[in-house]
């Protein structure tokens, strides 16, 4: 049994009858102890995904899944004690701006200890000097210097990779069996970003922790990650283990990502962008979601919603999935050439 | 912090001086002669106008009269009542409690209901009891406080007969006055019924100077809350699974107090504009109805001096606010 | 791999984009309690114009043997709907005349009010040094008093009445707009089409007025709605304290100044008066409100 399971999720916002699609039918597994990578574009609802796992979207939205379970339990019928009682403790979250995720009001310290206060042994709720104790003790794990006195300190009076620290520091309190990371190094400096990444890693590996790494860096997922879902729209167009996706990709969109990285384009005077936009909420194409910006898009394409096919642990949401050269396995037309031709 | 507090009591100087000038311009710029405002008396003969002239100072070039005054303003001598005869100053200090009393209760009732209120709009948000609060706010901040004390009495005195129309206490009851607080002075003294009667006379002219305050602050407090409701900690705080209500009033409503406490701070130039309405409609001996009577009977020191006493209180009110802030913001107080 | 190409497939045009003035209509069209606000608002401003042609009777005529006579469903004389005063004139004229005197009252203390802070702003916020300073600790001093107290102030160096009551509100509002303007003009003066309108030759003038001004618009047409419901409060509280408007104007807050005489006897000289002035106020609160979250977004622009 999968320590996460998610099948077909999804999360609208606004009206009923013409809702925002934020997640469109998203499908995840994450065993336990294992490093799995999320990737997309800003918009791609990898973020929002992560929030419904925790149960954390935010009112208007609306949820449902198939399936969604952590270790078995099933967290879509739990009552808001039971959902509490996981949260914070059994999967924790961190996320994107460290400094703004930190109560300004309080001491490094309060907030470590609430988060003990709450999920903590018996003993760490009742005795505050325990608490304090282990929250020193928790510093000390995440590595940052002169632990006495940053207890002490308040948000403002931390840098952003020390903020991002303590985070991480609130999120494995309790010895969470699951950890979300929400890009947690793009608000940070570069030199910063490998640290913070090393010390999750590090945590992760000590504690046998399943982490979730949710990032638009390639290079980071390329680097950490055992397996990768690709998501794009709302919907997760290919998954499959780091580095074979990497190195031959099926989905157009997953190719399209790698051609754009820096080290790919050394030769050319400009990166290879993706021409178009990301769909809005609105404007949701017909059939497969990326077929107005895919060069190898036909008429298939436009009009059937491709399913997430292919064998176990290497799925991809495509019509004509690439081939171990990274070509489309209908033959070689992109669409602006096509008048008429049949799959 | 320090640097904080010190630019903030030095900026209140120019302030204060700001006030006795046009507290001192007032009596040159009011029609007529300055001799006959401030001695009150009329068609006086020229030798005695002289005399007068030369005793309050008024042959002396302006600059100097201003730094005259100033001193005198300083030393606590803000002249006579032209209608008692009594020093402005005293008068004031006999009758400034009976407003800060008002007043006081007036915003227990604003901040006791009004921050609950928005609170519990912002939580309920888009739903009746959210409408509910905003409607009635709306309403209270868009009434004539006048009208809304009149319409109080109306209902609550006249027709109901529960509460009395004016004053501070029954005739019958005799308080020595001590600290000036009604309701001190009468359980100091022992006297029930007396401490009774005064509560029972504080009641409506309370809830109509506090209307506007309980609109204001509910309004803020809202606004406020949605705004920190919204923010990442709120949203990390929920990812540790705390309650909901630890959430709310431990972090939300910590963060959300910081610009509501300025904004009842600076309701309190708003209670005595009001006082002054509500003193006089009531029947109430505070400041406001003071200063009124003066400006109706030509009691240009009365004037002078309330204007200036009063515009100096709310000075040093905005200023305690101003460093309350300081203290609650961490940012500020531990920079 | 594939190049990228441009698609040649023909773009079809869009929907075309609403004019500013229609896309601001729709969002301030979004809130009921705006329209409403509006609505009101606009049925005041045909009542004072037709004053005349709608009020029964003129309100300066005293019918004697009617006096403090009760609206006509609670048993009053059915020529006058809403009752009589003491002095026997008709409620309903004078509150309808008075909607004309209230409005008045407004506009020309917010008219001039307006003029004068935005010019001191503008002059503060682009000068900067010492003119700023001296114009900001100014109005520093102005704020310091509570603005009924300042309005009296001003009323006990004038002297009561209604045009002198008018000023010492417009003097009131000053302090805000003025705080508003130099805030915005600042702002935009960081601005790059400021700069690049300096570098084609504008003069400090026009760039302050043509330039700048224009984009501070937003939030100053905000709070001079909001500061007209608030001049309409301080001119009724000023008329109430006999300070404003003098007998016999039919102005609806030296009409409550009487009412208290009357508050056992007569109810309905104290209830109508002070209804008009809420249902004005509330109007305009909740169209400044209106205004407020439509142009909102576009502020941030």
């Amino acid at each position: 049994m999968a320590l996460l399971e998610v099948e077909d999720l999804h999360v609208e916002f606004g009206s009923v009858s013409d809702p925002i699609i934020a997640v469109d039918g998203v499908q995840l597994t994450l065993e336990a102890g294992e490093v799995v990578g999320c990737v997309g574009e800003s918009g791609s609802g990898k973020s929002v995904t992560a929030l419904a796992l925790m149960g954390l979207t935010e009112f208007p939205g609306r949820v449902r899944a198939h399936r969604l379970a952590l270790a078995g339990h099933d967290l879509r019928t739990l009552s808001g004690r039971q959902h509490r009682r996981i949260v914070g403790k059994e999967i924790a979250m961190i996320f994107q701006d460290p400094l703004a995720s930190l109560d300004p009001c309080y001491t490094v310290a309060f907030q470590l200890a609430e988060t003990l206060r709450v999920h903590g042994t018996h003993a760490e709720r009742s005795s505050a000097k325990l608490r304090r104790a282990r929250a020193l003790e928790l510093l000390r794990q995440v590595e940052i210097p002169d632990a006495e006195a940053r207890l002490a300190a308040f948000p403002h009076q931390l840098s952003g990779g020390m903020a991002q620290r303590v985070m991480i520091a609130m999120a494995i309190a309790c010895n969470p069996k699951l950890l979300i990371a929400d890009e947690p190094t793009t608000a940070l400096d570069v030199t910063v970003q490998a640290q913070v990444l090393g010390l999750l890693l590090k945590l992760q590996r000590e504690r046998g922790m399943a982490l979730l790494l949710i990032t638009h860096d390639l290079a980071v997922v390329a680097e950490t990650a055992q397996r990768v879902y690709v998501m794009y729209a709302g919907q997760v167009v290919e998954t499959g283990p780091v580095p074979g996706i990497f190195a031959a990709p099926l989905h157009p969109y997953t190719q399209a990502l790698l051609a754009a990285l820096p080290e790919h384009n050394l030769d050319r005077k400009r990166l290879k962008a993706i021409r178009g936009v990301v769909p809005g909420s609105r404007d949701r194409p017909s059939g497969c979601l990326l077929h107005p910006r895919c060069d190898y898009a036909l008429e298939r394409c436009r009009a059937e919603r491709p399913r997430l096919e292919g064998a176990r642990g290497r799925e991809s949401r495509c019509h004509f999935p690439l081939d171990e050269r990274g070509r489309p396995t209908h033959g070689w037309a992109p669409m602006s050439r096509v008048r008429a031709s049949s799959p | 912090m320090l640097a904080f507090v010190l630019r903030r009591v030095a900026l209140i100087v120019p302030t204060f001086l700001g006030v006795t000038l046009l507290a001192f311009a007032l009596i040159h710029l009011i029609p007529g002669d300055p001799v006959e405002n401030l001695s009150g008396e009329r068609g006086m003969d020229p030798a005695r106008r002289l005399r007068l002239l030369h005793e309050f100072g008024l042959d002396r070039p302006l600059p100097v009269q201003y730094l005259d005054y100033v001193g005198q303003v300083l030393e606590g001598d803000l002249g006579s009542s032209l209608t008692t005869h009594e020093p402005v100053l005293q008068e004031f200090r006999t009758l400034f409690p009976a407003t800060v009393e008002l007043a006081f209760f007036a915003m227990l009732l604003a901040v006791a209901l009004g921050l609950p209120a928005g609170i519990l709009a912002a939580i309920r948000r888009n739903t009746a009891a959210d409408y509910a609060v905003m409607g009635i706010s709306l309403t209270g901040y868009s009434m004539p406080i006048f009208w809304w004390a009149l319409l109080l009495i109306l209902f609550f005195s006249v027709q109901l007969g529960w509460t009395p129309v004016s004053g501070r206490i029954a005739v019958e009851y005799d308080v020595p006055a001590a600290s000036g607080f009604m309701l001190v002075d009468t359980l100091r003294a022992g006297d029930w019924g007396a401490f009774r009667s005064a509560l029972s006379h504080l009641i409506l002219p309370s809830i109509a100077l506090g209307t506007i305050p309980l609109a204001v602050i509910a309004r803020m407090t809202r606004s406020a809350m949605l705004e920190v409701l919204r923010e990442d900690y709120v949203r990390a705080a929920r990812a540790k699974g705390l309650k909901r209500r630890q959430v709310i009033v431990v972090h939300a409503l910590r963060n959300a107090l910081i610009p509501v406490i300025t904004v009842i701070g600076l309701q309190v130039g708003l209670l005595l504009s009001g006082a002054i309405l509500t003193e006089t409609i009531f029947s109430w001996p505070g400041v406001g109805n003071w200063l009124i009577h003066g400006v109706q009977s030509r009691d240009y020191p009365v004037v002078q001096g309330g204007i200036l006493l009063i515009a100096t209180i709310v000075i040093s009110v905005n200023l305690i606010v101003d460093l309350t802030y300081g203290v609650v913001n961490p940012r500020i107080r531990h920079a | 791999m594939i190049e990228v190409e441009e698609s040649l497939e023909a773009v079809e045009p869009g929907p075309r984009a609403a004019g500013p003035l229609t896309e601001f209509w729709h969002a301030y069209a979004q809130s009921r309690g705006a329209l409403v606000g509006l609505a009101i608002a606009v049925a005041l401003v045909l009542l004072a114009i037709f004053a005349g042609a709608l009020a029964p009777h003129s309100p300066y005529e005293q019918y004697r043997e009617l006096t403090l006579s009760p609206p006509a469903w609670q048993g009053g004389d059915p020529r006058f709907l809403l009752g009589t005063d003491a002095v026997g004139r008709d409620i309903l004229s004078r509150l309808i005349y008075g909607t004309r005197l209230s409005l008045l009252i407004g506009l020309i203390s917010v008219a001039i009010s307006l003029s004068f802070g935005i010019v001191l702003g503008v002059i503060a916020g682009y000068l900067r040094g010492w003119t700023e300073t001296t114009i900001m600790r100014l109005m520093d001093v102005m704020l310091a008093l509570p603005s009924l107290l300042l309005a009296i102030a001003v009323v006990a160096i004038l002297g009561p009445g209604l045009i002198n009551a008018m000023y010492a509100i417009a003097i009131v509002l000053v302090p805000h707009y003025v705080r508003l303007t130099r805030a915005a003009v600042i702002a935009e003066k960081a601005r790059e089409y400021v700069l690049s309108s300096k570098i084609a030759g504008a003069g400090p003038l026009r760039v302050m007025f043509s330039t700048i001004l224009p984009n501070c618009l937003a939030p100053l047409i905000v709070q001079a709605t909001l500061g007209f419901s608030s001049a309409i409060l301080d001119a009724a509280a000023l008329g109430f304290l006999g300070l404003g408007a003098q007998p016999p104007m039919p102005e609806w807050g030296s009409m409550l100044a009487d009412a208290l005489e009357f508050i056992q006897r007569a109810s309905w000289v104290v209830t109508f008066p002070g209804l008009a002035i809420l249902v004005t106020v509330l109007a305009f609160n909740l169209m400044g409100d209106g205004l407020r979250d439509a142009l909102d977004p576009r502020l941030k622009r």
